[in-house]
């Protein structure tokens, strides 16, 4: 592949870059208030810029392959790792990036959740739950924000900017704007793609 | 397996006046709606969420979905992860919390790695790359939207507005063009709203 961006990595991952690799998403899965992919622009940080276990293209592939899927868009995470291990060689370390990834992002999250959510249900009145859920809701909307930054940002190079640009535009106005359903929308922007309009 | 309503946990039966009709009949039978509704969600959840379980199958009032719906967002992890917890967890308990993310999550993990080998394998035509770009823009537009629409509940937050629009601009700035460290982030700016919202609270 001539692409520089799809150019394979070959990595060699020992048993303390998998630990690594699990502690991050344990910290990621802490930090993931207003959903997973708000911790993206952290993930794309720590994996591609810091690390380089993954791609552009993989990190980009990663999100827009979950996104086109069913399902919940945190199993984009499992992309994530299911590339790194293929970065590393085999099927089996595939696997194990699926695992590996998935249980970092989900364990300490679903804990906490679990926890907290039977003793905030009871307390739903006290000033301090709800001085936290408000007081964090800017941020949230912030998070949200350079998530879709990062990743319109990402796509791109040179004269296609633009047009990737105006594509991401476009469907976060009508989805924002209407009530069309999310799949008309992805649906064009691949049809789009596909006739290497882009 | 089915479990009688009286197991639910205690504060449920006395919290709330208005619980919903139904409720699902087993774990199996959680299983698989989460399943179901799951395989259903293109790019994102939440949406089949709320058809399902407030209008289709009356598992949920929607004050409850709402009141659940506030709390998944403002707790660390997925939100629909979150939301199915809870739900689950009302509902059977700890069994029924894991068989509820459980739902979520295996079969459509599959899917997605399917999907994933497929694209591998057809990754070197220029139309699958092209549609992967159209759906990558695509999807950076769905997620903006999603904040774009959740920014209208800025109006009614506690936080006065204009310290709202101050703490999402300097995040957004720190975040995506500054690439700051999310901890950094989180700690500082959510911290400071946090404080806000707690002294426009006392009143």
């Amino acid at each position: 592949m001539s692409d520089p961006l799809t150019a394979p990595l070959h990595l060699v991952l020992d048993w303390h870059d998998w630990l690594n690799l699990f502690a991050h998403f344990l910290l990621l899965s802490l930090m993931s208030i207003g959903g997973a992919i708000s911790t993206t622009s952290e993930m794309h940080r720590f994996l591609v810029e810091q690390h380089h276990w993954l791609t552009q293209a993989q990190f980009n592939d990663s999100i827009a392959i979950a996104q086109a899927a069913p399902g919940p868009n945190v199993l984009f995470v499992a992309l994530m790792g299911w590339n790194v291990g293929l970065n590393a060689g085999s099927m089996v370390a595939a696997v194990l990036g699926v695992l590996v990834t998935m249980f970092g992002i989900l364990i300490p999250s679903t804990a906490i959740t679990y926890a907290a959510s039977q003793w905030g249900h009871r307390n739903r009145h006290l000033r301090a739950v709800r001085a936290f859920k408000q007081g964090m809701a800017p941020l949230v909307i912030a998070l949200l924000m350079s998530t879709a930054w990062i990743l319109a940002s990402a796509g791109g190079h040179g004269a296609a900017d633009w047009r990737l640009w105006l594509l991401s535009l476009a469907s976060c106005v009508i989805i924002w704007r209407t009530k069309l359903h999310l799949l008309w929308v992805l649906g064009a922007g691949a049809l789009i793609g596909a006739l290497q309009l882009l | 397996m089915k479990l009688p309503r009286s197991d639910q946990p205690p504060h449920q039966l006395s919290a709330q006046p208005a619980t919903a009709p139904c409720r699902p009949a087993s774990l199996r039978d959680l299983f698989f709606s989460f399943t179901w509704l799951a395989l259903q969600g293109f790019g994102g959840v939440l949406v089949v969420v709320q058809r399902e379980l407030v209008e289709r199958k009356q598992w949920l009032t929607h004050e409850e979905f709402v009141e659940d719906w506030a709390v998944a967002q403002v707790m660390p992890g997925p939100n629909v992860v979150n939301l199915a917890l809870m739900f689950g967890g009302r509902m059977f308990g700890l069994a029924g919390a894991l068989t509820a993310l459980a739902g979520l999550i295996v079969v459509p993990l599959m899917v997605v790695l399917v999907l994933a080998v497929l694209h591998a394998r057809f990754a070197a035509y220029p139309a699958v790359q092209g549609a992967l770009r159209g759906m990558a823009a695509v999807s950076a537009g769905l997620i903006g939207a999603v904040g774009l629409k959740l920014s209208s509940a800025l109006v009614t937050n506690p936080i006065p507005l204009a310290w709202c629009a101050a703490i999402s601009m300097t995040g957004f700035v720190l975040v995506a063009l500054l690439h700051v460290p999310l901890l950094y982030v989180m700690s500082g700016l959510g911290g400071l709203g946090c404080i806000l919202a707690w002294r426009r609270l006392r009143a």
